[in-house]
């Protein structure tokens, strides 16, 4: 009996398996279709201080291997994620949930991270400091030391729960921004968010998407994401979330060999809603394929 | 929604890049005209979402044009080949508030949904009108499959090359009806708003990521609040719509 157990700053999963924010709304799209108990955990639409709608449409278009999306972070706002969406949520989930904070300034980080902070659902905080869609802010905080220490430092000082800071890969060195996160105080990285991409039609000639550029997601992006996860874990201490293409249980095994302790599911949720659910079943059998008795064990094993 | 394994039954082409597909499988899920299925297709990563032209309890009729990648790889398709298709996706038409004399409006690849429309207002009691929008003579399709029913037909054609000259607009002006239903491009949907004499339907289109309402990547505003095309979508009434 292989064991898929995993703890995340002291959150107890009985897998790693975490579908990644933007693509599992607030979960009851997936209930829907299967019992997403079965998960590690999972991490909600990122959510702001105020209400958005996001981006103008087209927001979507295809690419070999994956997708890009320029949704700009549309959700209802943090009143609302915790007035309705948390306990529509309590009914088809009762783990904790992973809440992602995203924000224009240190003050609205702050804001919402405080806010969340008594919600007994949520088992930690993934603050978004990587989103390529928004303009002045988002990816903003996560492209430089000293900026990504600022805000991590700012929730800190505000929450008991867990902080993850959610690094972006448009970075010329992810490793001197995951080290200020964790200077900063960080209980945890998750890496990476989306890579920025864009397309052009060619009967329009005109770019696909509204917004012109967008972030590249899917399995195209596996091996960039396992590589920045391979060099932070070299650099760090604190636990990491690998992401980035992942789509069956053998790249989750991979992904924790560079250094993850979890991992989380994006764009493969999108062309196939069951896929976490096929991830967790296969992952046993995958595990003893390659003679891994507990994942627990294998975190970090290439290096 | 549901996803399931289809196989192909017939697929050929019935005008200028337009084909039909026939497909069985299990069909349960889709309970209204105007929903549509996302069909995962070798070589593309997002499934492409097409809507339902036609169904029973084990047959799935789709009609689609050539217009990129995936439905090129689609009118290649042959039969017995299997198809992973996730189906009863959006909310379709509400048949509910079509009165006596309901006008049904489709132009080009927005014609399939009129016709499982047409069938099931006909089913009522109802005495529906279609008109088919059309650029030249080449893409006409399904005017006879229409008449079979037993509905009013109108052609347009924006050359000339067959019906009314013109847009479908030209034929609404002539026509008096108690509401309408609506699916093509979006300038036609605009056009027929300010046409149209009476409250209606409208059925978008928008380029979707996941289409059954996770990835917010369809979003559009509406006096009701922000809506999914694929989920709360795409059939929107006429007054919430913002253009």
């Amino acid at each position: 009996m292989v064991d898929t157990k995993i703890t995340l700053s002291g959150l107890a999963l009985d897998n790693p398996i975490i579908p990644a924010s933007g693509t599992f709304g607030y979960g009851y799209e997936y209930a829907e279709l299967y019992d997403i108990n079965m998960l590690g955990s999972f991490s909600f639409k990122g959510t702001t201080k105020e209400p958005r709608f996001g981006n103008p449409t087209p927001r979507i278009a295809e690419c070999s291997e994956g997708m890009i999306n320029s949704v700009g972070l549309q959700n209802p706002g943090i009143e609302k994620v915790i007035e309705e969406e948390l306990p529509k949520l309590k009914k088809c989930f009762s783990k904790k949930v992973i809440a992602n904070i995203s924000g224009f300034s240190i003050e609205e980080y702050v804001h919402c991270c405080e806010k969340i902070d008594g919600e007994k659902q949520v088992g930690l905080i993934e603050v978004n400091i990587s989103c390529p869609n928004v303009h002045n802010g988002g990816m903003a905080f996560g492209t430089s030391p000293e900026s990504a220490f600022e805000v991590t430092k700012a929730i800190k000082e505000i929450t008991k729960k867990p902080v993850y800071m959610k690094l972006s890969p448009n970075v010329t060195d992810i490793v001197s921004i995951a080290k200020a996160c964790e200077e900063a105080g960080a209980d945890g990285l998750s890496l990476i968010n989306t890579l920025l991409g864009m397309r052009i039609d060619l009967k329009t000639k005109k770019p696909v998407i509204a917004n012109k550029m967008g972030g590249f997601s899917g399995r195209a992006i596996f091996p960039v994401a396992l590589r920045m996860v391979y060099q932070v874990y070299e650099a760090v201490s604190i636990p990491i979330i690998g992401m980035g293409g992942i789509s069956k249980a053998e790249d989750v095994i991979e992904m924790m060999l560079a250094g993850a302790r979890a991992v989380q599911i994006g764009a493969e949720n999108l062309v196939n809603p069951y896929i976490c659910k096929q991830i967790i079943e296969d992952l046993p059998k995958t595990m003893e394929k390659y003679k891994i008795e507990s994942l627990e064990n294998i975190v970090g094993g290439a290096h | 929604m549901k996803q399931s394994i289809f196989t192909v039954e017939n697929n050929e082409c019935l005008a200028k890049n337009t084909y039909e597909l026939i497909l069985s499988g299990d069909t349960s899920d889709i309970t209204k005209p105007g929903q549509f299925v996302n069909i995962k297709l070798d070589g593309c990563f997002l499934r492409r979402p097409i809507s339902v032209c036609d169904y029973d309890d084990k047959t799935l009729t789709l009609i689609y044009k050539v217009v990129g990648r995936g439905t090129e790889f689609m009118s290649k398709l042959t039969k017995c080949d299997k198809l992973d298709i996730l189906t009863g996706l959006g909310n379709g038409y509400d048949l509910s508030k079509s009165g006596d004399t309901p006008l049904l409006i489709g132009g080009g690849a927005g014609i399939p949904p009129m016709y499982k429309l047409a069938k099931e207002l006909i089913k009522e009691g109802k005495n529906a009108a279609v008109i088919l929008g059309f650029n030249e003579e080449q893409e006409l399709f399904y005017e006879d499959k229409f008449k079979e029913l037993g509905t009013k037909v109108y052609i347009t054609t924006a050359d000339g090359s067959k019906g009314i000259k013109g847009f479908v607009t030209e034929a609404m002006k002539n026509i008096s009806y108690s509401y309408f239903y609506v699916c093509g491009p979006e300038p036609m949907l605009r056009a027929v708003y300010k046409e149209s004499i009476a409250e209606g339907q409208f059925s978008f289109e928008e380029r979707m990521g996941c289409g059954f309402g996770a990835c917010m990547g369809c979003s559009c505003k509406t006096k009701y609040g922000n809506k999914r095309i694929c989920k709360d979508g795409p059939v929107l009434f006429k007054e919430e719509i913002i253009w």
